[in-house]
């Protein structure tokens, strides 16, 4: 039996993991940035909600599979590796008014089984977070809330998915779904035809372009986009807890969080784009003053302006009316929608595979999918700066790439980059990108945003992969790092070596 | 190699080469650590000269300097590891700072007297001036890009359009149209260039390339790479004039937009932070608010001339060679340097009797035919033109310090 | 009747970057206005009549630290064949090690300036 899923985001990368389970498939990945997780997943809020915030009246599957996924994260974290904190979230009632907004939100976390959720007053809000807004009337507190490294999520699932004999296929764009006598047979892509009898469509903003694809063309996505501040890993002041505003019928509302970094960050925004806009992730001047006056309401101090290291935006998949379209159809047979997994899309991860898995390829589908007796969870990972300093001058003894700091603002070493260089091309990464290496790392995001070290980072890809150092590229083809040797234009040619 | 120095340098550019080689001179033990694999710092990839024309008189390549530097430097057997990095400094005591070191032997735990940080500078990125739009392939700080160019031989792009009009940023600008690319446009946010006219007139006259004054980038756009900036006109209070948005194509961008010192670990052992400099806090002998940790050059206060860095990076040696000698530095009564009438930084901040000092400063707005004036000393120097972009060098003798009570005034006034 | 032009230009000499203004007939030098130094003047002159500039580059290095050199026109070049230089040093790839000071094309285009190695490679 061959399974294809489309899109390597942190949905179809959990979805695949999740297929590796399973004995006699074989599960394609296909992907068509040249990594996981390039798109949605890389640039969110990286909050892995507690489940109460979504009415499961309206929204039965956010709100049960949401739940679940702050559960499995717990575990998927620790087996993969994926650096995460519990600090626990404040639903912060800035106006005595909003106190009612939190109470319909403590009645949901009842409705949907959240544990621990309850209202708290001005003082004892105060504890919690000492920066917060001192005004503020009182929250609504969630201990189950917690924060991950998600730019590195997707690509640590897929490791562990591909060790477990899934096969993943970046540069690989879907082009068409090959469907006879109403059910599927294939996908045609730009590398070739894939054979399969279930295609997974987990594509993310082009998530309905794939199921057009599939003659399933009653929805589209449209992104909204979300913008944020980050700031300077050694910024004062920060927050203990995730704080965000008393939620909006669109939106979850702005957050203050400390991200894994340890580097305080503010946003989303949350604003509607055009369809076509679905490469549309360019930060705004009206969107990131939106974002700094929101969080000044939430605290009581933001650092000076001058600390912000990086503003960027990320766009969330929405579908037409907010409802995920997650069904595996009878017509064509053998193709599954995950599409239009918007907020609490991340979180909902792990949940959404079991789901996809579990309910409708084996239940609906009635696929009769047996568990290898053995299969490995976990992902073997670690970075220099996580070590003690025995385990790192041990490590340095070993192998001495580890004595040498590339990225002195975050503290990575060339054995980190060259560990994880190998960490992708065992994966089946073909072109080797400095984002890559970055959302793997964190090199390259703290307070030089590069500077110093995108050009020492970019000759160890160029060794490690065989190429001259300007046709190293940021994050696909048409991003190369330079032109061309420093005499190519003298010379007056087009491409040059 | 030991584990206890008197001098441990953090950083092999020129402010770092200076000071090891002064403090070997004064005859004390001296250990030098540099991040990369190779010595030189910045200079070595600046192929223009206006180095060293006070330190060795002759006008220099930035890399002819350098090599010299180097060369004195390995001629005196001074003790130093590459490729390693200083991830610690931790005071002990008064008179040991514990050094934790990673270098490719493993991890060092080092003993030091004292410590002179000289690790220099960072670039400003777009982030931090407010520029918005896509983060896409072609966008480079000036110094990356002369990294790519003058250390790699690779070139970053054809269309260019250089963001500030700093010497940096001007140079810059030569280097690319040099190697033949096209420079559209010199963007600069204020309404005066940056750096020096002559780099105006050999830099951007030469090559006809256009200085747009009172300009900023509001936006940079593409999809995969750079493929226009937008910019607008600013009024006197520098924000955007309404209406005023023009679009520029390019498939380059390259941030010349101001440098800051580079002193993480400095902040994590403590010192106190200048927020004019962005530089730590010092006294006349170069020393930070932590005893015995000295700093010099960029990583103290963002310089213009190579040749203040190495005078800098000696003053430092000297202060730790007092130190190192005597225990400690003197108690002593420090007279705070304050900030008068156009004067946007200045350092050191707290001087003493005790020697002579060299103050390095900056005035806020350009302004000719003015008078440096220190009041409560009776100093004053008759300057044609002061310019933010260039720095103010003016040495004060320790029998005129005693004179101020605990204060001294350093302004700049209209000369009648 | 020969044509008489006049020329605004920024002494570059020094910091004080002197307006100067020159005034031409023909191919003669009239005046020279502005300056406040002889240097400067002789500046002026030779901007005029035949501006020169020194060239700053880099060349290619084979084994090498790095796969470039830095390099210098030993003295000023005429200002118009620059980007024949250029173009010429685009082709050139020298072999390590190379000394600072080192001369990596004698008398290039005949300028009679040498092209020569500003840093060790």
């Amino acid at each position: 039996m061959k399974i294809v899923v489309i899109g390597a985001g942190v949905v179809g990368a959990s979805i695949a993991r999740v297929l590796s389970q399973y004995e006699g498939i074989e599960v394609h990945l296909l992907e068509k940035a040249p990594d996981a997780g390039m798109g949605v997943s890389k640039a969110n809020t990286a909050i892995i909600h507690p489940g109460h915030e979504d009415d499961p009246d309206k929204y039965p599957l956010r709100a049960k599979l949401c739940v679940k996924g702050n559960r499995l994260w717990y575990r998927w974290t620790k087996e993969l590796g994926i650096p995460a904190k519990w600090p626990g979230e404040l639903m912060v009632a800035v106006e005595e008014e909003d106190m009612k907004v939190a109470e319909h939100y403590l009645e949901l976390a009842q409705k949907n089984g959240v544990p621990g959720v309850r209202l708290v007053d001005h003082d004892e809000l105060l504890k919690l977070e000492p920066n917060v807004n001192p005004n503020a009337a009182g929250a609504l507190w969630a201990p189950t809330a917690g924060l991950m490294a998600s730019p590195m999520a997707a690509p640590a699932i897929v490791e562990n998915a591909v060790d477990n004999g899934v096969r993943f296929h970046p540069e690989t764009e879907v082009v068409g779904i090959k469907i006879e006598k109403g059910e599927v047979r294939g996908v045609e892509t730009n590398n070739g035809f894939f054979d399969a009898d279930i295609v997974i469509n987990a594509a993310g903003l082009y998530a309905d372009k794939i199921s057009a694809m599939a003659g399933i063309d009653h929805f589209t996505i449209h992104p909204r986009k979300g913008e944020y501040y980050v700031f300077d890993d050694d910024a004062q002041p920060k927050v203990t807890r995730i704080v965000h505003q008393t939620p909006t019928p669109i939106t979850k509302g702005v957050y203050v969080i400390t991200e894994m970094n340890n580097g305080l960050m503010i946003g989303p925004t949350a604003q509607d784009l055009p369809e076509e806009a679905k490469e549309d992730t360019s930060t705004t001047e009206e969107g990131l003053e939106f974002v700094w006056e929101w969080a000044q309401k939430l605290i009581k101090e933001l650092p000076p302006k001058s600390m912000v290291i990086r503003t960027f935006a990320g766009l969330r998949p929405e579908p037409p009316d907010g409802r995920w379209i997650i069904d595996a159809y009878d017509d064509p047979w053998g193709f599954v929608n995950v599409a239009g997994i918007r907020s609490p899309g991340l979180t909902s991860a792990p949940a959404i595979a079991h789901y996809v898995v579990e309910e409708l390829l084996i239940g609906k589908l009635d696929l009769k999918l047996t568990k290898k007796s053995h299969w490995n969870p976990y992902r073997n990972v670690f970075w220099f700066n996580t070590l003690s300093l025995a385990q790192q001058d041990e490590l340095i003894k070993k192998n001495p790439a580890y004595g040498k700091v590339v990225c002195m603002c975050r503290v990575i070493t060339e054995g980190d980059i060259v560990d994880v260089i190998n960490r992708m091309k065992r994966m089946g990464i073909k072109t080797i990108t400095l984002d890559g290496v970055k959302m793997r790392t964190g090199a390259m995001a703290g307070t030089c945003q590069g500077s110093f070290c995108r050009v020492r980072i970019a000759n160890i890809i160029a060794r490690e992969s065989g190429i001259p150092l300007w046709k190293v590229n940021i994050k696909g083809e048409g991003t190369e790092y330079g032109i061309g040797d420093i005499k190519v234009l003298l010379r007056g040619e087009e491409n040059a070596e | 190699m030991r584990s206890e120095y008197d001098v441990v340098v953090i950083g092999g550019g020129p402010a770092g080469l200076a000071a090891a080689m002064k403090a070997k001179e004064l005859g004390l033990s001296v250990l030098l650590i540099e991040n990369r694999d190779f010595l030189g710092g910045i200079p070595l990839q600046c192929v223009h000269p206006g180095f060293g024309l006070h330190y060795f008189r002759e006008d220099l390549t930035g890399t002819e300097f350098i090599s010299r530097l180097i060369e004195k430097f390995e001629g005196m057997g001074i003790d130093y590891y590459t490729s390693s990095h200083v991830l610690e400094i931790t005071p002990y005591s008064y008179r040991h700072k514990v050094l934790r070191v990673v270098t490719p032997k493993g991890l060092l735990t080092l003993q030091a007297k004292t410590v002179i940080y000289a690790t220099g500078a960072r670039e400003r990125h777009m982030f931090e001036i407010g520029i918005t739009g896509h983060r896409i392939a072609g966008i480079y700080t000036a110094g990356e890009a002369q990294t790519m160019m003058d250390i790699y031989g690779i070139m970053p792009g054809r269309e260019i359009v250089i963001v500030g009009s700093g010497d940096v940023g001007l140079i810059m600008a030569r280097r690319f149209t040099l190697e033949g690319a096209h420079v559209k446009a010199v963007i600069e946010l204020m309404p005066y260039p940056g750096g020096l006219t002559r780099n105006v007139v050999q830099c951007l006259e030469d090559f006809g390339i256009p200085l747009y004054l009172s300009h900023m980038v509001k936006r940079i756009e593409g999809k995969k790479r750079v493929e226009r900036v937008i910019l607008t006109e600013v009024d006197e209070n520098l924000r955007p004039r309404p209406g005023t948005e023009k679009e520029l194509e390019c498939d380059t961008v390259v941030l010349s937009v101001g440098l800051v010192p580079y002193i993480k670990v400095l902040e994590k052992a403590g010192v106190i932070v200048d927020p004019s400099t962005k530089g730590p806090v010092v006294n006349s002998y170069l020393e930070t608010s932590v005893p015995g940790i000295f700093v010099a050059g960029n990583a103290l206060v963002i310089n213009d001339l190579v040749d203040y860095v190495v005078e800098q990076g000696e003053e430092a040696a000297e202060g730790a060679y007092e130190f190192v000698k005597n225990g400690g530095l003197p108690a002593l009564k420090w007279r705070k340097l304050i900030k008068g009438r156009n004067i946007r930084l200045a350092v050191p901040h707290y001087l003493a009797d005790t020697k002579d000092v060299t103050i390095y400063a900056r005035v806020a707005k350009p302004e000719e035919n003015v008078k440096l004036r220190f009041p409560e000393i009776g100093k004053e120097i008759r300057l044609p033109l002061v310019r933010p972009s260039e720095m103010i060098r003016v040495k004060l003798r320790k029998k005129d310090i005693a004179q101020a009570g605990d204060k001294i005034t350093m302004e700049v006034v209209p000369n009648e | 009747m020969s044509e008489v032009k006049r020329f605004n230009l920024t002494c570059i000499i020094c910091p004080l970057g002197c307006n100067i203004e020159v005034v031409v007939e023909g191919d003669k030098i009239i005046s020279v206005k502005g300056c406040t130094c002889p240097r400067g003047e002789e500046y002026a002159v030779q901007e005029i009549l035949s501006p020169k500039r020194t060239v700053m580059s880099v060349v290619k290095v084979r084994n090498g630290m790095f796969p470039t050199v830095s390099v210098k026109s030993d003295k000023p070049v005429p200002k118009e064949m620059i980007p024949q230089i250029m173009r010429e040093l685009s082709k050139i790839e020298v072999d390590a090690p190379i000394r600072p000071g080192q001369i990596i094309v004698k008398n290039i285009l005949n300028t009679g300036a040498d092209i020569v190695a500003t840093r060790a490679a």
